[in-house]
């Protein structure tokens, strides 16, 4: 057994346990823990293929934006998750049915693993040798030139979510005051300040 | 090269640009000022761009290496969609502006959507597909919750997003198990790695997950679930968008990965889709007979009329396709027509769903309920209405294909959905007298409504020549 086997299956293994642990934790923050650990052991397998810029996007973007995000979300929604897991453990029965059968289908395929017939011409962008060109550099000329219409259709959908968000959030509110900066600068200094001389024991 | 890709690529940049262009000015007006002027520029865009790509590229082209596909049968989706897309923007101005939900994100969002199916149609490689499918997706969640204040809104648009990341995920498995196998995503690779008509057992594995994916987004059976709820909570013309350009876009799409990607295997998946043609046409005709709701019902209906398309689909044959264009081109304007009445149903100043409360209303507005009249016959497939040729056309289909089962099953579906077509007839013109409708309808609507009503009597003569079309489109997909 190579050392390289070995780390695959050590990922491997911790990652299979991780998720399954995120679907059947307790405590949703726990299962947001479970799941950082899943992307971490993700990011482990691409660097073990050789795509070290991959892997460390997975741990910033995942491990450091996404996951913490749902971190917080979970913590502030205020869901019984008690209840949910309640009312779930209803149809786990059917539903373990369904997962086994689907799991018994997938060990038929995946063990009879044969990548049908020439698959190595069809590829359409192998990997180049990694002492040539950077992972960068490759994902680069990919993303930008090869990928240029996918690339932009990216943009759109992300501009589509901006709007979604703007569209069902935000509101006008009437009955609050609001920072005026023009009006803050046009301000005359002699007209915002009144001085009045308070004769002593007579008061305003 | 570049140039060439993005000249192929013209109506859906300029729609693109459009969008944007149409967003910053109504952000720099006052607060939904714009809105109206835009829904109207938008539809007069879309006609427009249908007339761009009715007239301009023959032959099949392809872009930025096979990803974009530019064929006749594109175009035709194209042309449907966006001429769907434009009837639906004018008749629901009215409504939206009298709901207060006329903010100008509306139209930019249907034009958002209306790329992303643009793109669906054309997809010549499975990121390609993914991406105007999320495109589409994600415009479709957002306007579908736009009634923010409505519990039933929001929850139809939440349950849409839910339901829909879910198909999202199936089908990107089913992707990644195709990718993993055949080495490629683009579908002129995927069509070579079929050997005498057979998929190794990983691809039809991806290929089942795919399949799944997709029949969520035309909502067929057993993938209907979210269909009632959207209809229902969502806004009226929000509604009649979901039925009518989206379908056409999710139906193109599943023709073209079966036929462009997995035409080498009719065998593999024929049996499939003819389950889920069959299993959608019975329960739309069962479940929609309980229903006292018309936009409930109006989604089980076309659970049901998926259904007999995806018929004509598991043909498996160019006859199969063309049926399937044919099909889904009357289905949409049934559906404008109908819609745009279902738009105008108002009692007391407040809009109204329920079917109980179109009783008697043949006595009131006689015309009106004549075109209803044709459209539940149209729909519900009777002669001489054009939604019979429709139905004809795939029975045909299926028939020469040899699933003689098939188009029996699609006969006794077609009778036990009549059911409910005529009741909404019988409840019209037999009801019992009491409080009906009293809303006036706008000259648009009215004109869609009596427009649609026409068509589906006229259109026995020629189909005002979309067979010949649709056959034409059809010859180009299948191979």
């Amino acid at each position: 057994m190579h050392i390289a086997d070995f780390t695959f299956y050590t990922f491997a293994i911790i990652l299979v346990t991780a998720a399954l642990f995120v679907v059947v934790a307790r405590n949703p923050v726990h299962s947001v823990l479970w799941l950082i650990l899943c992307f971490i052991q993700a990011a482990g397998f691409f660097v073990l293929l050789g795509a070290e810029f991959v892997a460390f996007l997975l741990v910033i973007v995942y491990v450091g934006a996404v996951a913490v995000l749902f971190l917080f979300v979970v913590m502030m929604l205020d869901v019984d998750f008690a209840e949910l897991k309640a009312e779930m453990a209803k149809y786990v029965p059917l539903a373990g049915l369904i997962g086994v059968v689907l799991m018994m289908q997938l060990v038929l395929a995946f063990g009879t693993w044969e990548f049908s017939a020439g698959v190595e011409a069809r590829l359409a962008s192998p990997t180049p040798p990694l002492d040539e060109v950077h992972n960068t550099q490759a994902l680069g000329l990919l993303l930008y030139d090869q990928y240029f219409l996918l690339f932009q259709l990216s943009g759109l959908i992300l501009l589509v979510a901006m709007i979604g968000a703007i569209l069902l959030t935000l509101r006008h509110r009437q009955d609050i005051k609001r920072q005026d900066v023009i009006a803050q600068m046009m301000r005359d200094p002699a007209k915002a300040m009144e001085l009045k001389d308070v004769k002593p024991g007579q008061g305003l | 090269m570049i140039a060439t890709d993005l000249s192929i690529l013209t109506p859906e940049i300029v729609l693109a640009i459009y969008a944007m262009i149409g967003l910053l000015a109504a952000v720099y007006t006052s607060k939904d000022g714009l809105a109206s002027t835009l829904t109207y520029v938008t539809a007069v865009l879309f006609v427009v761009m249908a007339f761009y790509i009715g007239v301009t590229g023959g032959g099949t082209r392809i872009a930025f290496g096979g990803m974009f596909v530019d064929d006749g049968f594109a175009r035709f989706a194209k042309i449907t969609i966006l001429l769907a897309a434009a009837a639906i923007l004018v008749i629901s101005h009215d409504y939206m502006e009298k709901s207060d939900l006329l903010r100008f994100e509306y139209p930019m969002l249907i034009t958002l959507a209306t790329i992303g199916m643009m793109i669906m149609v054309s997809a010549g490689d499975l990121m390609a597909l993914y991406m105007g499918l999320e495109l589409q997706s994600l415009s479709l969640y957002v306007i579908a919750s736009l009634r923010r204040d409505s519990v039933r809104s929001t929850e139809a648009g939440l349950k849409y997003f839910i339901l829909g990341a879910l198909s999202s995920g199936l089908l990107l498995y089913g992707a990644s198990l195709v990718y993993g196998y055949s080495g490629t995503t683009l579908f002129s690779g995927i069509i070579d790695t079929a050997v005498n008509g057979e998929l190794s057992i990983g691809l039809l594995l991806g290929l089942v997950f795919l399949i799944a994916g997709l029949a969520f987004k035309v909502s067929a059976a057993p993938f209907h679930m979210w269909t009632p709820d959207v209809y229902e909570g969502s806004p009226t013309p929000v509604t009649a968008f979901f039925a009518t350009a989206p379908k056409v876009a999710a139906m193109a799409l599943f023709a073209r990965v079966v036929h462009d990607a997995f035409g080498g295997a009719v065998g593999d998946w024929q049996q499939i889709v003819a389950f889920l043609a069959v299993f959608s046409m019975f329960l739309g005709a069962i479940a929609a007979i309980g229903q006292t709701d018309i936009k409930r019902l109006m989604a089980y209906s076309s659970i049901s009329h998926m259904g007999f398309a995806l018929m004509g689909l598991s043909a498996g044959t160019e006859q199969g396709v063309t049926a399937m264009l044919i099909y889904m081109a009357i289905y949409v304007t049934m559906n404008i027509g109908t819609f745009a009445f279902i738009m105008s149903m108002e009692k007391d100043g407040r809009h109204v769903t329920e079917i109980t409360a179109l009783s008697n209303f043949s006595s009131k507005e006689p015309l009106k309920a004549l075109a209803v009249l044709v459209l539940m016959f149209s729909l519900a497939g009777v002669p001489p209405m054009v939604g019979f040729f429709g139905k004809f056309a795939v029975l045909m289909a299926a028939v020469d294909a040899g699933l003689i089962w098939l188009a029996v099953a699609g006969v006794i579906a077609s009778v036990i959905g009549a059911f409910y077509y005529l009741r909404i007839v019988y409840l019209m013109y037999f009801g019992a007298e009491e409080d009906g409708l009293d809303g006036r309808m706008g000259l648009v609507p009215w004109v869609g409504l009596v427009a649609c009503a026409a068509i589906m009597v006229l259109g026995v003569f020629n189909l005002f020549g979309v067979d010949g079309l649709a056959e034409a489109a059809a010859a180009t997909l299948v191979r």
